[in-house]
């Protein structure tokens, strides 16, 4: 082949295949989009579901899942920004340092599944939390950790150094220049990254089956005392979230409307991750300006 | 007049580089001192050294001693953050903290214990008054201090310096970054300052060390080549490689 | 001016705050430490009781193909091949599709090509893996069905759908080594007369190899650990595959599948976490490999 058309044929098959990736996420969101829109309305986004029945709903799901991703990010927020910070600020360029950056690297390439079973074994029976929320979302911490870490590194490392010099050359200490000269300039990327990080909670599974569990027991959305067993709010109930519902349905769903529920609870989970998406670059950018505003 | 900052062999390494090679400077209390000299001659490393600025550099090191009136704030166990709020500091480019005009001047004399609203008030006023800035932001103290031109950052950085009430001001090439009117009111502004302020000033513009300078120390490969009053300085030097650089042959 | 501060105050001040800030970020990655510490303790120490108390052989757990934990047999055999069949084949897929991707972004229209590509790539990996699951089960089961002999489910379809999860994974490393290569690398190129396929070709692909191949592991690595998807398409038959297109399992899926319906202590839960130890130390290897690579590209 002549090279001149070597590289139009080469040209032509990369941006097919460009092309070809566009085509699967759309034929993609299309199909949940078409399959799933026409289920949602306001009796299944509130109502529980049904085993045999059809016309379940998945409320207690969307619940749960809003509910843990809530009790997750507490848990994950200052753990993370904490251990990010001293990667960033505190860390020497050492052997000690190495050590953690590849813990943070083997921490966020275990499978979920397994961080899921260490849940189980440990959590759930070693600390006899059950299968419960707070068990979801300490095991959603784990899972979340590193990326918190990566991203708060990463954040205050942008920070010019001219900002941390004129904290010093005030006398300011390392941890006050950290909170207050440092955090404000490193928070649009940290916002960022923290909601990107949330909607991969939201999304999860694999580690809540053995630890949040496959069943909500009944709840009672007029309860709101988290002391009570059946209130929405207690952090000990089981709780099964959005996304396990969709496993637990396409695997062993009898429901005659399975597929649709399925459907339903797939497009609700892909909106949310879109709403996660644009709030996060919204946000970012919204922060971004009010620090550097003309007003 | 005497000297209010004495350095006596001081010596800083970058890992096994010696960058400044022990050097003897005295700086007169209520003048400017210029340190110029060539790219890479150690005089930013030097100033930085003043207020150990270099500490929070991983493998710097550094030896000798530094004298702010009888006390040597480079031996070792020196608490510096008393010390740094004796020096205040301004880097090459504007670093105003991403807060209000208002919080970047109260900052720290708030972190310094004063609580007073009237009194951090008088303070802010005050601060940007010596930096030639209150008439131009006084209308909007609670804007971002991002909003500010270049040359107006700049001067908002000296305020910010000035807040906590230094003795000692340090300035590393403050104008290099501005325009030209910027510039000159910065030179305008150092010479105002010296008044209650000792200065020293890095400068790569000779006309801006020979504008507002009173002394000038040459530094040529880590080592202070010649020292003496500018006008001096700049009319006679004693050293040939003095001359040169001066007269813009090399650097 | 009147700040005058108070200098033993401010010094105590100082000390505290440098305390707290290095106390509590020091137990933030001590936690982290402590964390991975006892995944790999607790995970290691209950997958070894297959070995040390069931009396399973390593070889007879690695290498035997009969899973049958009623008679006492528990060959892993199938679902370790089929764990690697699986990331292997979703790898193969998506590497070729990830090099375009990242081609087309910085080679072919650098000026448009990454604002169309790059949020796409980015939702492809926000995309939850059970909604993976459900999309393969309800439009690539039926097509495969439809044109392969089976019933679609299998090996195939579970690494057709891992190869779209592992895409972003590629495309991203890719995309950034191909835009920090040097401008003047192609230049010279250019400056030879060369068209862009044969520069691609002759200088920016193995120069940017090393780095596309640390993404590939990385992409494997997360299909090897991957479940639920993998679990919905792949059939879960415990044996291992004559065809692509037959159902088969994986250490994940078999997993997901009987963990919660078998008792704690029995022989067959243990087995489940010597998996669970596999995929771990797995994880490892990953990683030591990524490691490898970075290292030489490094040189």
């Amino acid at each position: 082949m002549k090279p001149k058309t070597a590289d139009k044929v080469a040209t032509g098959i990369i941006v097919f295949f460009a092309l070809f990736i566009v085509a699967i996420l759309l034929g993609m969101l299309g199909y949940i989009m078409v399959r799933g829109l026409s289920h949602i309305d306001w009796h299944f986004l509130t109502s529980p579901p049904q085993t045999i029945k059809e016309g379940g709903g998945i409320g207690p799901q969307l619940f749960n899942s809003l509910y843990l991703l809530v009790l997750t990010m507490i848990i994950t927020i200052p753990l993370g920004l904490g251990a990010g910070i001293y990667m960033a600020e505190y860390a020497k360029p050492n052997r000690l340092t190495d050590t953690i950056r590849l813990v943070v690297e083997v921490l966020s390439s275990f499978p979920s599944i397994v961080v899921g079973l260490f849940g189980l074994l440990v959590i759930v029976n070693v600390f006899g939390l059950g299968f419960s929320l707070m068990s979801g979302a300490m095991v959603l911490t784990i899972f979340n950790m590193p990326l918190m870490v990566r991203v708060t590194e990463q954040a205050f490392r942008s920070v010019s150094r001219e900002q941390k010099e004129a904290g010093l050359a005030m006398g300011l200490s390392k941890w006050k220049i950290i909170t207050s000269i440092l955090f404000p300039v490193a928070l649009p990327i940290i916002v960022t990254g923290t909601i990107l990080a949330a909607g991969r909670v939201f999304g999860e599974a694999a580690a809540l089956l053995f630890t949040a569990g496959m069943t909500t027991p009944r709840i009672h959305f007029d309860d709101w005392n988290p002391l009570h067993a059946a209130s929405p709010l207690n952090p000990f109930r089981p709780a099964e979230t959005l996304a396990v519902h969709i496993w637990k349905v396409n695997s062993e769903g009898i429901a005659p409307d399975a597929l649709e529920i399925a459907a339903g609870a797939s497009a609700v989970l892909v909106i949310m991750v879109l709403i996660f998406n644009l709030l996060a670059r919204w946000l970012g950018r919204a922060l971004y300006r009010k620090f550097t505003s003309i007003k | 007049m005497t000297d209010l900052l004495r350095t006596q062999n001081l010596k800083v390494y970058y890992g096994q580089n010696e960058a400044v090679k022990g050097i003897d400077l005295n700086f007169a209390e209520n003048s400017v001192t210029a340190l110029i000299g060539p790219s890479g001659c150690g005089k930013s490393t030097f100033l930085r050294s003043l207020n150990r600025m270099n500490d929070e550099i991983a493998d710097a090191r550094q030896t000798g001693n530094i004298w702010i009136g009888d006390q040597d704030i480079n031996a070792p166990g020196t608490d510096v953050t008393v010390l740094r709020q004796k020096i205040g500091m301004v880097w090459q480019r504007p670093n105003p903290f991403y807060k209000s005009i208002y919080d970047n001047i109260a900052f720290g004399p708030k972190y310094h214990g004063i609580r007073n609203k009237k009194e951090l008030d008088r303070i802010v006023e005050e601060s940007l008054r010596k930096a030639a800035l209150w008439d131009e932001v006084k209308d909007r103290l609670s804007s971002s201090a991002l909003s500010l031109s270049g040359g107006q950052q700049q001067r908002l950085c000296i305020a910010r310096a000035l807040s906590v009430n230094p003795s000692i001001l340090l300035l590393d090439e403050p104008a290099s970054a501005l325009d030209p009117v910027s510039t000159s009111k910065i030179e305008e502004l150092i010479t105002e300052l010296k008044q209650s302020l000792t200065i020293a000033i890095v400068t790569h513009n000779m006309q801006q060390a020979a504008r507002v300078s009173d002394y000038t120390a040459y530094f040529y490969l880590g080592t202070l080549m010649e020292y003496g009053k500018t006008e001096i300085m700049f009319t006679n030097p004693t050293k040939p490689n003095t001359q040169e650089y001066i007269s813009g042959r090399f650097g | 001016m009147s700040a005058k501060p108070d200098q033993p105050y401010l010094l105590r001040k100082h000390k505290t705050e440098e305390w707290i800030g290095r106390g509590y970020t020091t137990i933030c990655v001590m936690f982290l430490i402590v964390i991975i510490i006892s995944i790999v303790y607790f995970v290691a120490s209950k997958g070894i009781t297959t070995f040390t108390k069931d009396g399973v052989s390593v070889s007879e757990f690695l290498f035997g193909t009969r899973w049958s934990p009623d008679d006492n047999h528990f060959g892993a055999f199938p679902f370790i091949y089929g764990s690697f069949l699986t990331s292997l084949l979703a790898a193969a897929i998506a590497s070729p599709l990830s090099i375009c991707a990242a081609l087309f972004m910085t080679e072919i229209v650098p000026t448009w090509g990454k604002k169309l590509l790059q949020p796409v790539i980015e939702l492809l990996a926000g995309i939850p893996s059970v909604v993976y699951g459900f999309i393969g089960l309800s439009i690539l089961v039926p097509v495969l069905r439809d044109t392969f002999p089976g019933q679609g489910i299998g090996v195939a379809a579970g690494a057709i759908v891992l190869s779209i999860m592992i895409l972003p994974t590629i495309t991203s490393i890719a995309t950034d080594a191909l835009s920090s290569l040097p401008r003047n690398l192609k230049e010279a190129s250019y400056g030879l007369g060369s068209t862009r396929w044969q520069t691609i070709k002759g200088v920016v692909l193995p120069t940017v190899m090393p780095s596309i191949l640390t993404g590939v592991v990385l992409g494997m690595a997360r299909a090897f650990g991957e479940a639920l998807a993998v679990q919905m398409v792949i059939g879960n038959a415990p044996h291992v595959p004559s065809s692509l297109f037959e159902s088969a399992s994986t250490l994940t899926s078999v997993i997901t599948l009987n963990m919660s319906n078998t008792v704690m202590g029995t022989a067959q839960n243990n087995a489940l976490w010597s998996m669970a130890l596999i995929l771990l130390l797995m994880t490892f290897v990953f990683i030591f490999v990524v490691r490898l690579l970075e290292r030489r590209h490094r040189l």
